[in-house]
């Protein structure tokens, strides 16, 4: 105790001999700087488990402690190498301390609790200005090609106009629709749809960033085609079995590009009207708003492409197409219409 | 909040300093920090489409070779080879999605934010607004990336194979796409697509050691005159003909400066305040004048008084 003690005051007197009054700030509290740089040092390098409980818990205050050693010595200290040493040490200290800090189990449990259907709640706006624009699409497309069908073949592009041709025959159609197709390749088949779709989806979102016109483009052209389509199973009155074979996993995908479309949109009108925010403000509260949602899409689209994969090929009757399709419909729209309504009322 | 002068007077920070930025902590503390060059960020996005790559290679290669063994297993019937083959398959869309759009959602949620690439050429994701780097704001920057850089790339591959596409909406598509990839050098903070709708930016890293006290036999005060820099006084004349700026360069031309440039500094030194140049005792001549002249420009800080340069008479 004593040669502590002794030690200490050693110390202290070789600190008091020093002649600048900056050179002694800085050798009283070197010691803690230290010690934060060696916890900020281990945490990057991803080794944050190897620290002690007590290095662990005198982060934040050493972290503090820090910041005011910053502050103060920019008012007395003209030691540039000090103060550059104490800059780049309290901003690697800064985003340890304010870094990302929900795991990833947290931040899922939160998502699927809540978050996700709150973000869809909140672009409602322009999903129905997206669904509008989608109907309207299907309605062109039909409507083009029951005026001149070859308007068909300019809106379908070659790979899926095989049989599915105006003028095709009933049996012709129906075997597209119904029949047990090769079961061994629908593992691949609904693993390429979903990698497909959700390449789609992640542009259609990303379009947004445009002033949402090319995000409308793109549901457009898409509807205009599924609307060709209809025309031509209507034609041989397949019309209720091309709506069943199409909402069996349709129901799901095609929800999901309409929220991607609908979050683009968004996006695109916040950098268009940004409101009273600032333009650069409001369009980061949209695209992080639109982010979440479209984490769920691409959920949604890998529930889409196992549906459309596995369940298209399984379930073979209209009925039961129709009974998957719409009771999965059924619970999308309760989940986002009910999930994480009671957090509202609790400040969040 | 922009406003440069807040915080440090007048040192040069940085060889850009059309690059600083000041960020305010949360505890009100404005923290300076240097946006990521244009050449870095390309660099670093380099970097990280040659390992995404190689990740996809390795893969393809790995299923290969799976494949072929399986090819020997069951060299016999045929029938039975499509079961594997089409999980083989479906791992392989799978991971190539995941390399595609995962990778920097990754690592870029991790302490560091920052992908391999970023972390070789030292720079990082921050949120402009001094918060928490949220995931969604991670998610947001990255979906984005879709119509920078990939859409870019099949564009370019689409239009080199297919000569159907007519001059003009080649073109019209090229500047398009190239709008989007050369947005960054369009903006001041070198903000992409990604950057404007997440509310982040990238920033350099910094990682500076704590130095020595820049002139130690000087620092040190004794009651005997047994150390050598106390030899030298300095009248206030002789103090007064340098400010900080001056200060400083001699603080680096002490900290990492040749024998050969303290002695012209000393040289000049002398010339100025009118002493005899000696010679072999530079480096405590140095030290010396350092710290006098500092503690003379510190004791003028804490009653508010700062001078700049040689130029300018302190305010």
């Amino acid at each position: 105790m004593n040669a502590d003690v002794a030690i200490q005051t050693e110390g202290d007197a070789e600190i008091s001999r020093v002649a600048l009054r900056s050179d002694r700030f800085r050798l009283e509290r070197e010691d803690d700087w230290a010690r934060l740089e060696q916890i900020v040092t281990q945490m990057e390098k991803g080794h944050s488990k190897r620290l002690s409980d007590e290095d662990v818990l005198a982060l934040p205050t050493l972290y503090r402690t820090l910041l005011s050693s910053l502050s103060i010595a920019r008012e007395n200290s003209l030691d540039a190498g000090l103060i550059d040493y104490l800059e780049g040490l309290s901003l690697r200290s800064y985003f340890l301390v304010y870094g990302t800090q929900t795991s990833f189990g947290r931040w899922l449990k939160e998502f699927f609790g809540g978050g996700w259907s709150r973000a869809v709640r909140a672009i409602q706006l322009e999903i129905w200005i997206a669904l509008f624009v989608m109907v309207a699409g299907a309605a062109v497309g039909y409507a083009l090609v029951a005026g001149d069908s070859d308007w068909f073949y300019a809106l379908v592009p070659g790979q899926f106009a095989d049989v599915r041709v105006p003028g095709a025959s009933e049996e012709a159609l129906r075997g597209t629709l119904f029949g047990s197709e090769d079961q061994e390749g629908l593992g691949v088949f609904a693993a390429y749809l979903f990698s497909n779709n959700a390449q789609v989806a992640i542009l259609a979102f990303a379009l947004g960033f445009a002033f949402a016109i090319p995000s409308i483009l793109l549901l457009i052209h898409n509807l205009a085609l599924l609307g060709a389509m209809l025309w031509v199973f209507a034609q041989r009155g397949l019309t209720v079995e091309f709506v069943g074979w199409l909402s069996i996993h349709g129901t799901t995908e095609l929800f999901a590009i309409l929220l991607a479309g609908a979050a683009g949109i968004h996006v695109g009108r916040a950098i268009a009207f940004p409101g009273d925010k600032s333009h650069l403000a409001a369009a980061s509260a949209a695209g992080k708003r639109a982010a979440l949602v479209m984490v769920g899409v691409i959920i949604m689209l890998i529930c889409a492409g196992l549906l459309e994969g596995f369940a298209r090929q399984l379930v073979d009757n209209t009925a039961g197409r129709y009974a998957v399709g719409y009771g999965i419909l059924l619970f999308w729209l309760i989940y986002f219409i009910g999930a994480g309504r009671r957090y509202r009322g609790s400040g969040s | 909040m922009n406003d440069k002068t807040a915080v440090e007077p007048w040192v040069r920070r940085t060889a850009t300093p059309k690059l600083d930025r000041i960020m305010v902590s949360p505890e009100g503390v404005p923290l300076n920090v240097t946006i990521a060059a244009a050449g870095a960020r390309a660099g670093a996005l380099a970097l990280d489409i040659v390992i995404i790559l190689s990740m996809i290679f390795f893969v393809t290669i790995a299923c290969l070779l799976v494949l072929w063994g399986f090819g020997v297993a069951f060299a016999g019937n045929p029938e039975e080879f499509n079961g594997p083959l089409g999980v083989l398959a479906v791992i392989w869309i799978i991971s190539v999605f995941l390399f595609r759009n995962a990778y920097f959602l990754y690592f870029e949620l991790g302490d560091r934010a920052a992908t391999w690439g970023k972390r070789a050429v030292g720079i990082r994701v921050a949120a402009r607004d001094g918060g928490r780097l949220t995931a969604e704001a991670v998610i947001a920057r990255n979906i984005v990336r879709d119509v920078e850089l990939f859409l870019p790339l099949v564009f370019l591959m689409q239009t080199s194979t297919q000569e159907t596409a007519s001059s003009f909406t080649a073109w019209a598509g090229f500047i398009w796409v190239l709008m989007f990839l050369l947005f960054p050098l369009f903006n001041k903070d070198r903000l992409r697509g990604g950057d404007l709708i997440a509310g982040t930016w990238v920033i350099q890293n910094v990682k500076k050691g704590l130095g020595d006290i820049v002139a130690p036999t000087a620092a040190t005060q004794t009651e005997n005159d047994t150390n050598p820099a106390s030899r030298y006084q300095f009248t206030e004349e002789d103090l007064s003909v340098y400010g900080e700026y001056e200060l400083q360069t001699l603080e680096n031309v002490l900290r990492a400066g040749s024998e050969e440039a303290l002695e012209t500094v000393a040289s000049s030194i002398c010339q100025k305040i009118g002493w005899q140049p000696g010679t072999g005792d530079e480096r405590i001549f140095l030290e010396a004048y350092y710290t006098a002249l500092r503690a003379r420009l510190e004791r003028g800080m804490r009653f508010g008084k700062r001078r700049k340069d040689k130029y300018s008479q302190s305010e």
